[in-house]
């Protein structure tokens, strides 16, 4: 068993952040990643990072626009400590050697965003996230951080007790993807997820491959709570063959966009009169899937985004990486025509529930970056607000977790006395088909991560040697069922039921459609099997312990946007046109009850240190 | 054949983790495996025969845990052809609809996470970022040479971080200011000059094209040097730390390997100019009056 102060579970952005941070703090700590850390996702972020770093502008703005764009059901303590701390953090990045770009004061650059009142996101080139995870991963090298690269984490290790707030992590079980070897890895101070986005439950995505909600999941079926799951942001401009990003600093620097008509729609079709292709991205989105449907997209399928009049020099300055990916992957060439664009599944705004501190429920559990949701993007992120989140709650998870004490967290985690239980009516039956059962169906389907041996509570230890013995049934049993069905068919159905229901147009039948079809893959999940016989790097082993990851998470998706009948940021609904305070002020959780999916609420804190955020009607 | 297969497993590699023998169901899924192949190449010849326009592949293929892959092949696929696909759009579609034993690294999809180097008709290119209309047919993918293959198209990475991690790629300075908030202000012109030493992705493409990197498995390499010349040029870090940076690069497996072939400038996914930095380096050792070999 390896064994360590603090485990960090991936390294992209967050994880690297979280791993540095509580390095700083005298704590030995591992990375955990199925990835090398140079491979994650984050390194395909390219707009910028927000942060109050000019005069004219203040941290009290920053988070004024960020309550805004997120239509209000962000928190304000999470959204507060976001603005405030972005600064620092930024800058730290800058002390890190991260290669900014530079203005002629040798200052570094920002540039304006959809949704900002001021100029604040700052960038390098149009691959800001490629330069931040590289300065993050050099700091991990630097410092001689542990690194278990291309070890797959499979299981939490969790006390069994019936009451999930009572539960403790203790560690995790992995497996070595080049050898086939699975281990226990026990963490004496804290585990904290950094696992990023689901992206992959739908088929047109920016997200990578990798991105399998495989840290929701596994917190979830532990007992920790989901949070605002239905909201998934659309990128107004992904390419349409492949769902490559363009960022949005094309709009950014000037960038507009065009229909079929070669009208500037934004403005001409009065989306958003004011700041036209710089409104935030949920009404972006909108905006251009309106004009497709309404028989004025370019070949019926998208738009068109025209950065020519900038000028070479000023697009090769600021946009060159959008060029090559224009040409590389669209065949267009951005200096003389304009590119092909429509929205793409982007972004998670939910994930695990967590406090500004990155603590879940289940003690020594944390979760951090887009895996999390400590409510800073509400029902909408702004472009910019993500890199922020990483560096911020990552450092913030890492101290914590070391011992460092922050304070009194404000947001709190769990019910409370102001939970008020949801009820939703679904179709089919959500949730584990044989929850808590051991039989061997079960096993297959991961089994309830508590199963192995009730009623003492065991030395931390033996919790770790426990997951690591249910892990080892589950995966003996994949690999040994001879026939059945293969995962590579259930998630083509997954991510194409996803996409045609569970898009940016959500309507009541498309979502119980959606619902029915999520049951039909679950079911058949339990008749999966491992086709490659082989221990040594087995890709077919590991997607098909992602696949059960991407039913859950697909799940809460769909069930948080059935049960919200209302019209809020990017959670559109077809029969409710309005955003209703009234009823939904509100976060959607839903608990994993002993494999049945249960639905609550908490309200929104609107209160910030100094300020309540009124909510207001959403023009841009 | 180029790649470089380990002809020796160690136990540790063919019997990972807790000792398994072969079971007699393993025996009958490879059996299965073989005929669902048979089947496969059979469907995938008659489709080549249909209307549907396919793209044919040529897969390297070899395992050493599994008896009938230890042996190293190549595998046919007919994958059907879609404008704008490309080669690792092909080799996904292989995987999931004919053999879910097929591995390779791949990720973002973008490139920009540098996992799906391959070496597809003969040439080092990232699989996501190669259109398939741009290549003869049949399409030849193998994993990157000389490296030791782990699986299929999957090559040990190790010892190329290994050589990353020798330039000490990591800022380091001591001139940044003790203001949380202040900036350590680089210039627009120096910032260009380190631009495009930043833009690499670890893909490892450039060292499996060096000839020299091929032959002494002690040079630094094409990234590795280029990574030390981002940070050698940045004057953010300083004249003493550049100093440092400068004899590192020039010891006996350091820059003077380089025997400017432009193998690495030319398969670069990302158009660094490899060569050029090297040059540069070396121009600035003798400046120093370091010495040279």
């Amino acid at each position: 068993m390896h064994e360590h102060d603090v485990l960090v579970v991936g390294a992209g952005g967050a994880g690297l952040r979280a791993a540095i941070a509580a390095h700083e703090e005298g704590a030995d700590v591992a990375l955990v990643t199925k990835l090398h850390p140079v491979r994650s996702h984050t390194g395909a972020a390219e707009g910028g990072i927000n942060a109050a770093l000019r005069d004219g502008d203040s941290w009290e703005d920053h988070a004024y626009d960020t309550m805004k764009g997120s239509d209000y059901l962000g928190d304000a303590p999470a959204i507060e400590t976001l603005c405030q701390d972005s600064p620092k953090e930024t800058i730290q990045l800058e002390h890190w050697g991260m290669p900014f770009s530079r203005e002629e004061d040798g200052r570094v650059s920002q540039r304006p965003f959809g949704g900002l009142s001021f100029p604040r996101t700052t960038y390098a080139g149009a691959e800001t996230g490629h330069h931040l995870l590289h300065t993050l991963y050099q700091q991990v090298v630097k410092r001689g951080i542990t690194v278990y690269d291309e070890w797959y984490v499979s299981r939490l290790a969790v006390t069994e007790d019936p009451d999930p707030e009572k539960r403790e992590c203790h560690g995790v079980v992995a497996f070595d993807v080049q050898t086939g070897e699975v281990a226990g890895f026990r963490a004496r101070n804290g585990v904290i997820l950094a696992t990023g986005g689901p992206g992959q439950v739908f088929d047109h995505t920016t997200n990578a491959v990798s991105n399998t909600g495989d840290g929701p999941a596994m917190a979830y079926r532990a007992g920790v709570p989901m949070e605002d799951m239905e909201f998934i942001q659309f990128h107004p401009t992904t390419l349409p063959s492949t769902g490559v990003l363009i960022s949005e600093g094309v709009r950014g620097e000037g960038g507009i966009l065009y229909n079929e008509k070669g009208e500037r729609f934004m403005f001409e079709h009065g989306y958003a009169s004011n700041s036209g292709e710089l409104a935030s991205r949920d009404v972006v989105a909108r905006a251009e899937l309106t004009e497709v449907n309404e028989g004025r997209g370019v070949d019926d399928e998208y738009v068109h985004l025209d950065m020519r009049h900038l000028g070479e020099e000023r697009i090769i300055d600021r946009l060159e990486n959008i060029l090559h990916l224009a040409g590389d992957f669209e065949g267009v060439d951005g200096l003389v025509e304009p590119m092909p664009v429509k929205p793409g599944q982007h972004y998670a705004m939910g994930g695990i529930e967590t406090d500004e501190n990155g603590e879940t429920l289940v003690s020594g559990l944390y979760a951090v970056g887009e895996c999390a949701c400590v409510s800073v993007h509400g029902s909408n992120r702004l472009g910019g607000n993500a890199l922020p989140e990483l560096i911020v709650f990552g450092a913030r998870a890492g101290r914590h977790a070391s011992g460092t004490d922050l304070g009194e967290a404000i947001i709190e985690t769990g019910k409370t006395e102001d939970t008020e239980i949801g009820e939703v009516d679904t179709p089919v039956a959500p949730g584990a088909i044989h929850a808590g059962d051991t039989d061997e169906d079960a096993v297959a389907d991961g089994g309830d991560p508590r199963s192995e041996g009730a009623g003492v509570i065991p030395e931390p230890n033996e919790v770790v040697e426990r997951a690591l013995k249910a892990e080892n049934r589950r995966i003996d049993h994949l690999m040994e069922k001879d026939e059945g069905i293969q995962q590579a068919e259930l998630r083509e159905k997954l991510q194409k039921t996803m996409t045609r229901n569970v898009n940016v147009f959500r309507t009541e039948e498309g979502l119980k459609q959606a619902l029915r079809d999520i049951r039909e893959v679950r079911e058949q999940y339990q008749d999966v099997y491992v086709d490659d016989p082989s221990r040594t790097f087995n890709t077919d082993l590991q997607q098909t312990i992602e696949m059960r990851n991407l039913i859950d998470t697909a799940e809460a998706i769909t069930l948080g946007a059935l049960a919200r009948d209302e019209f809020r940021g990017a959670h559109w609904r077809q029969e409710y046109q309005e955003r209703r305070d009234e009823k939904w002020l509100k976060h959607t959780l839903l608990s994993w009850n002993n494999g049945t999916p249960e639905l609550w609420y908490k309200p929104v804190i609107l209160e910030g240190e100094d300020k309540t955020y009124e909510p207001k009607i959403r023009s841009y | 054949m180029s790649t470089h297969v380990p002809q020796e497993q160690d136990e540790s590699n063919v019997d990972a983790g807790e000792s398994r023998p072969r079971s007699s169901h393993q025996d009958r899924r490879l059996q299965d495996k073989a005929d669902r192949a048979e089947r496969n190449k059979q469907e995938s010849e008659e489709r080549a025969g249909e209307d549907e326009e396919t793209v044919e592949i040529k897969v390297f293929r070899y395992d050493p845990e599994v008896e009938g892959k230890q042996e190293p092949r190549f595998d046919t696929f007919q994958v059907p052809f879609e404008k704008g696909m490309t080669v690792l759009d092909t080799v996904m579609y292989a995987r999931d609809h004919y053999d879910s034993s097929l591995t390779f690294r791949h990720s973002c999809r973008q490139a920009i996470c540098g996992s799906d180097a391959f070496f597809i008709n003969g040439r080092q290119r990232l699989g996501c970022q190669t259109q398939i209309a741009e290549l003869d047919t049949p399409v030849r993918i193998e994993p990157l040479p000389h490296q030791e293959v782990v699986k299929d198209l999957v090559v040990d990475m190790d010892s190329f971080y290994e050589q990353m991690e020798a330039v000490e790629p990591y800022f380091q300075t001591n001139e940044a200011p003790d203001d949380e908030l202040a900036e350590q202000r680089q210039n627009r012109e120096n910032r260009e000059k380190i631009k495009m030493g930043t833009r690499c992705i670890w893909c490892a493409s450039c060292m499996s094209s060096c000839n020299i990197a091929a032959g002494d498995d002690q040079y630094l390499g094409p990234a590795p040097i280029s990574m030390a010349y981002r940070f050698a040029m940045d004057e953010r870090e300083g004249e003493d730390m550049q100093d440092h940076r400068l004899r590192i690069i020039e010891q006996e497996h350091g820059v003077w390997r380089c025997q400017t072939q432009f193998s690495c400038t030319n398969v670069c996914p990302k158009d660094i100019p490899l060569t050029e930095h090297i040059q540069e380096l070396k121009r600035e050792a003798v400046k120093k009056n370091l010495k040279f070999w």
